[in-house]
């Protein structure tokens, strides 16, 4: 087991190393002289070729990208221009918010997607299966900014159940904490309810089929003991993994929620440094999202051997 | 084209394709959803509507009546017009980034599958660091800093959608390369070229069509999320995602500016969806 995860992280290093690449690189698309957007209004050459010196923008490409990299493992990813503090330090203070957001929306996605796709699939071709498929694929086409908007319009502005915006932290209060964030996780784990249903039905119509779950039931057990702990189990583990796939597009996602219900966390931080022309905070946060990511996939692979004991002896 | 000359080389007959088409409901349902918005977009320069950045001071955020069927703006633009060109920039965004995913995507996967060794290594790398960066992310980051525009979202989108269709033409190139026809075509002495042009290419072209739609459907709403958070299409050209982005400051006032952009969004996509899931039961025997 450890010599797994061991040979998976280093399969994974030379995957980070040309992230790291090319997120380095991405600063040579801007148009023009980083120097002179860094300078603004200065226009004093001296002061130009001081800020040039000071940042290596002189160093040959591969010394620059070097240094950024050997910063980088140390958990110094830059400056921020605009808030004046490091990028490593904003990107630690929003991660909780972003966090909260996520792992509620999982928690969303998981109690509706799942039982969904359980029950689909058991009653695979009845109407139920259709009404939930059509569902399902409602829920991947509908754009969750939109589905935000108008749970706004419907919870908020005509109802006024659910405020529509404001965040406090979890610490601080939490009852009020969870309050202000049910909206933006609903909408956020639509999407990823509508892929594990139709995951877990895929798994669940495909172990059905299997001969322990007929042997299960001609023993005379009954249909729900069958269904829930003969079959389910089994399908499951598919759908671990799956989830954890799952997670890159939950930090997508949360970009466009964070924006809509004005949520201090990860996503409004890259909008915020887009507009403001911050640079490093993007490359910073493209880093930590994909190296998560690449986490996030070991984790699920490992969770995977460990409930698949078939695997343990393969790897 | 010589895969037609070739009955081995044409996996799929297109009259077959149809009938299994047309004996999905759904598929049908989405079919039509895309035509549907397609004619508007193609039709949008003739039809009898008002520019769509024209405004008028005297027609300001009006609910939909006779005369503006879906209501107007806060600066009194005729919604409808908006979103028949707003159509336009959408479907024109989906086609066009998938058109690049699929023109630098294909040629490099099948590169990969077929020559193998280092080549292979050297291109599965490259995707797998692609792929590990969230696709709205990576487009973001790259719209960023190409700056914002209505092209560079394209850029950015079929830039971060190139590696699907590497890993893809890989794998099905990876699939094909043993087959007898394949290797017979090599006995013979076929040149390398033509034989992935003619062998290999039409053979792995229905998988890429069915993950093509599903893509322009992935496309459309990264182009809308782009163009929400002013990253894409710049106002006034219309968009849908610049529309609901504008309709978040009068959501009390004038809710109907925020419902038709992103019904149009949810329908196109789900048009290709719908399209894409048909196409995969109807060209994939094995998935029924």
């Amino acid at each position: 087991m450890l010599s797994f995860i061991a040979r998976r992280l280093l399969i994974a290093i030379p995957t980070v190393l040309i992230i790291s690449f090319f997120v380095f690189s991405l600063q040579f698309l801007l148009p023009g002289d980083p120097v002179l957007a860094m300078a603004g209004e200065e226009r004093d050459p001296e002061t130009l070729d001081r800020l040039r010196e000071q940042y290596g923008f002189n160093d040959p490409f591969l010394v620059q990208y070097f240094n950024w990299l050997t910063d980088a493992l140390r958990g110094d990813l830059g400056q921020s221009l605009r808030m004046n503090q490091p990028v490593t330090a904003l990107i630690v203070e929003k991660l909780p918010v972003t966090f909260q957001l996520a792992v509620m929306a999982l928690i969303f996605a998981m109690a509706i997607g799942i039982p969904m796709g359980i029950l689909s699939a058991v009653r695979k071709g009845s109407w139920l299966d259709y009404v939930a498929n059509f569902v399902a694929l409602s829920g991947l086409s509908i754009p969750n900014f939109w589905l935000g908007i108008l749970l706004i319009l419907l919870v908020s502005v005509n109802l006024g159940w659910l405020p529509a915006s404001g965040y406090r932290p979890f610490s601080v209060d939490p009852w009020l904490s969870i309050q202000t964030m049910i909206m933006p996780a609903f909408v956020l784990g639509t999407a990823l309810a509508a892929a594990l249903m139709r995951h877990t039905r895929s798994a669940m119509l495909q172990v059905l089929r299997s001969d322990y779950v007929r042997t299960a039931r001609a023993k005379g057990l009954r249909e729900k003991v069958v269904i829930l702990k003969h079959a389910l189990r089994n399908a499951l583990v598919p759908v671990v993994t799956v989830s954890a796939l799952l997670f890159g597009e939950l930090l997508a996602g949360a970009v466009l929620t964070e924006q809509i219900f004005t949520i201090p966390g990860f996503g409004k931080l890259v909008v915020d440094a887009v507009f403001s022309r911050d640079y490093a905070v993007v490359q910073g946060i493209v880093l930590v999202t994909s190296v998560a990511f690449i986490l996030m996939n070991l984790l699920a692979d490992t969770a995977y051997m460990i409930l698949n004991p078939r695997m343990r002896d393969g790897a | 084209m010589t895969a037609a000359a070739d009955p081995q080389a044409m996996p799929v007959r297109q009259g077959r394709v149809w009938r299994k088409l047309r004996a999905r409901p759904a598929a049908l349902f989405g079919t039509g959803l895309v035509t549907l918005f397609v004619l508007m977009a193609v039709l949008a320069p003739v039809l009898p509507i008002p520019g769509p950045a024209e405004t008028s001071w005297t027609a300001v955020r009006e609910p939909p009546s006779a005369q503006h069927w879906l209501g107007t703006d806060h600066n009194g633009r005729d919604l409808l017009s908006r979103m028949i060109w707003g159509a336009q920039a959408s479907l024109l965004a989906g086609v066009v980034s998938v058109g690049i995913a699929v023109c630098v995507g294909v040629p490099l996967g099948v590169l990969a599958g077929w020559r193998g060794g280092w080549t292979d290594a050297a291109i599965s790398r490259l995707t797998e660091a692609l792929l590990a960066v969230p696709f709205l992310i990576l487009a973001i980051a790259f719209a960023a800093f190409l700056g914002p525009s209505l092209t560079n979202a394209m850029i950015a989108i079929g830039i971060a959608a190139t590696p699907i269709f590497i890993r893809l033409a890989r794998g099905q190139t990876l699939a094909v390369r043993t087959e007898d026809y394949v290797e017979s075509a090599r006995a013979c002495g076929v040149r390398e070229g033509a034989i992935l042009r003619r062998y290999i290419l039409p053979n792995i072209a229905p998988p890429i069509i069915v993950q093509a739609t599903l893509t322009i459907a992935m496309a459309i709403i990264a182009e809308a999320s782009l163009s929400f958070l002013g990253l894409g299409q710049q106002p006034p050209d219309p968009s849908w995602g610049g529309m609901l982005d504008s309709a978040r400051g009068y959501m009390e006032q004038a809710p109907w500016m925020a419902v038709w952009p992103g019904a149009g969004i949810f329908l196109v996509v789900l048009g290709f969806n719908l399209m894409g899931d048909g196409l995969r039961d109807a060209l994939d025997p094995r998935e029924t």
